[in-house]
């Protein structure tokens, strides 16, 4: 018998792992309601205007692309464009080369975790080193972060420890403390060392250039307080049109993410340094990255592209907090990865079509998402892509003998009261495929088949 | 200076992607009949409106920044006895602002108003001026024109921001109007953090583990 491949990857997890992802997204998603129904008079509003707004720009990238690269250039940023990941990794080589740059200090970005530039750097001789705790960990382990926003929900503090002393960072200590004091002190060398800092963007205002980075931890103000040469990844839907639209979404984007008012750091960028501040950025480049983006434009999944990374569907996923991250064989897991993850991959979208099945279509993604995307629909047309793709679906119930009753009424109303066979029957030793695998899993409720039709039959006519 | 014309044509993007990703984009939207119109909506939707009240931005301002872990200070003596008492007796301190402090700080402190990058753990505290400051979420306003230096605000273990009372905005959309044409602009909620490590709460990640606002 076979599962899907996010089932099966699920029942393999270490029940460590499962306890851990489930703690954290539910702790997460509580803490988020209560934020923002306490404070708010209507934050369903506030959510479903934000929706409004990038659907709007997304809609009109025409018009905001051209009107935000004029603003940058006017700001002193040279702005890049790159197509593929492979044309945003060159760009960023390119930059470094002809600096005679070799290190670089990273802020989180799931642009280049897209890209893999990190790998990318290392081959071509450059040191690539992330800051932020949990992508530092991520990338010393050799792992792969399974969260957009707590990238090592899957790991403990003894994962954690024996890796920091593995990596020569001192002897095993597993108290959270000092493992953060350890990073601190190896890190800060390491920015002030460092040639070029790299970011992404949260945000980018058409109306004046400004790109908005948020962290809670300070490593990308370090990275633009030491470096002199800033590269921004941006993805192209990063816009917003105008400064004013930014209160709104800073406003969602923490409280969404980590129930916070406000991420610690909110950095508003337009440009190189002022010549009279002795630190940060004398030159300043933006890449822009396609990367399948307008493949999803061109789709009938656009809506996704509102998305603003905030994690808040992955916390309240019912799958996603079964599976864990890493089922989703992605950069971007959970609901919002379902949607977008197959799309990214362009022609191999059969690779990732079993994504979309991973969902129970209960809708609480939706009902959180602080830019309103109908997730569950957009999960629906990628099945429906699936199916007259012919992708084939291994693991999935056979449903032809389902369509064939649901088409004759007849065989339906015998089917009804056959069904009811079923209750005396050892179901379990059943040599049908589906049904073992249903009941590996779970227990069959008893027949109730004919009782709504009989409840619809009987019931008082209304007017 | 004669390599820097050099570099730039090195580092100017080609053109190529550019317009491949611009007619795509195009290509994608054409088919559209209608396009999304931008709502109309006003800021007031997304300000915590109820906790205003009729109370000063001043004392909303301390609230919040103590609930994010942040220290509200309107007295200089009581300053310097918070850093004694937390021993941090060695600091960076704007040469703007020195004068006005230096009375009030004891033989037993060292500080610096120049701040060398090579010696960045010697910096226990370090205290730079701030543009303003946020109140419904207890947040320090730090900007390129008003910052000595970048660093010396980040690396200590310590940071004092100088804070007019009379720049303390009541929420997010005042302060994102009062951006001005800096080329970088801050917003600073309380001592760095992060949850990372099992979600639990550590402070003094990359940046300060403490974050006291002078009141002035």
């Amino acid at each position: 018998m076979r599962f899907q491949q996010i089932d099966q990857f699920s029942a393999e997890l270490k029940a460590d792992t499962r306890a851990a992802v489930y703690d954290g997204s539910k702790k997460g998603h509580e803490k988020r309601t209560k934020l923002l129904y306490d404070e708010f008079p209507d934050p369903d509003r506030l959510r479903h205007i934000a929706g409004e707004v990038k659907q709007h720009v997304v809609e009109n990238l025409d018009t905001y692309l051209p009107q935000v690269e004029a603003k940058l250039k006017a700001n002193g940023v040279i702005v890049h464009w790159a197509a593929t990941a492979e044309a945003a990794n060159e760009a960023v080589l390119g930059i470094m080369r002809a600096r005679g740059a070799t290190k670089m200090v990273k802020a989180k970005t799931m642009v280049s975790e897209e890209t893999e530039l990190a790998h990318f750097l290392e081959k071509h001789g450059m040191e690539a080193l992330e800051t932020d705790l949990g992508e530092f960990i991520v990338q010393i382990d050799h792992d792969h972060p399974s969260h957009i926003v707590k990238p090592i929900i899957h790991k403990n503090r003894r994962e954690i420890a024996t890796s920091f002393e593995k990596n020569g960072l001192g002897a095993y200590n597993d108290d959270p403390q000092t493992i953060t004091r350890r990073a601190r002190n190896f890190l800060r060398h390491k920015y002030l060392e460092a040639d070029v800092g790299l970011t992404g963007a949260n945000f980018v205002s058409a109306e004046s250039g400004r790109i908005v980075l948020v962290t809670n931890e300070g490593n990308s103000r370090f990275c633009l307080a030491a470096t002199k040469c800033h590269i921004a990844m941006i993805g192209i839907e990063k816009i917003v049109p105008r400064d004013y639209d930014l209160g709104l979404f800073l406003n969602l984007l923490a409280r969404s993410g980590t129930a916070q008012d406000l991420t610690v750091y909110t950095e508003f960028i337009s440009g190189p340094k002022s010549p009279a501040q002795p630190d940060g950025p004398e030159e300043m480049h933006v890449i822009f990255v396609d990367n399948g983006r307008t493949e999803v434009l061109a789709s009938e999944c656009r809506d996704i592209l509102r998305c603003i990374r905030c994690g808040a569907c992955l916390n309240v996923c019912p799958v996603y907090r079964q599976a864990s991250g890493h089922a989703y064989r992605s950069v971007y897991p959970g609901p919002v990865g379902a949607v977008l993850s197959p799309l990214l991959m362009k022609e191999k979208f059969p690779q990732k079509a079993d994504l979309p099945k991973a969902s129970s279509l209960c809708g609480a993604c939706n009902e959180v998402c602080p830019v309103n995307i109908p997730i569950p629909d957009l999960l629906l047309r990628l099945r429906n892509r699936a199916k007259e793709e012919n992708v084939p679906s291994p693991g999935t119930p056979p449903m032809g003998a389902w369509a064939l009753l649901a088409s004759q009424p007849t065989a339906w109303r015998a089917s009804l009261f056959g069904g009811k066979v079923m209750n005396y029957l050892p179901t379990k030793l059943l040599p049908i495929p589906a049904l073992r695998a249903w009941e590996a899993k779970r227990a069959l409720p008893a027949w109730r088949g004919g009782e709504f039709r009989a409840w619809m039959k009987n019931r008082p006519k209304q007017s | 200076m004669d390599e820097k014309p050099a570099q730039a044509i090195l580092t100017m993007p080609s053109s190529a992607d550019r317009e491949a990703i611009f007619s795509r984009v195009r290509g994608a939207l054409a088919p559209l009949h209608e396009r999304a119109p931008m709502p109309d909506y006003t800021t007031e939707l997304a300000v915590l409106r109820q906790m205003m009240g009729n109370r000063d931005a001043f004392t909303i301002f301390s609230e919040r920044l103590v609930r994010v872990n942040g220290i509200a200070l309107t007295e200089i003596a009581a300053l310097v006895a918070r850093l004694r008492e937390g021993k941090w007796l060695q600091g960076y301190c704007d040469p703007v602002l020195w004068p006005m402090l230096a009375p009030h700080f004891g033989a037993d402190f060292t500080v610096e108003t120049t701040y060398d990058r090579k010696r960045v753990d010697d910096y226990a505290f370090g205290i730079t001026r701030a543009a303003g400051a946020i109140a419904e979420t207890g947040t320090i306003i730090l900007s390129d024109a008003t910052t000595s230096r970048r660093l010396g605000a980040l690396t200590p273990w310590v940071h004092v921001a100088v804070v007019e009372r009379a720049k303390i905005y009541s929420d997010l959309p005042q302060a994102v109007a009062a951006l001005g044409s800096d080329s970088n602009v801050i917003w600073v909620t309380g001592p760095s953090k992060t949850a990372d490590v099992e979600g639990i709460l550590i402070e003094g990640v990359h940046g300060p583990g403490v974050q006291i606002a002078l009141v002035v």
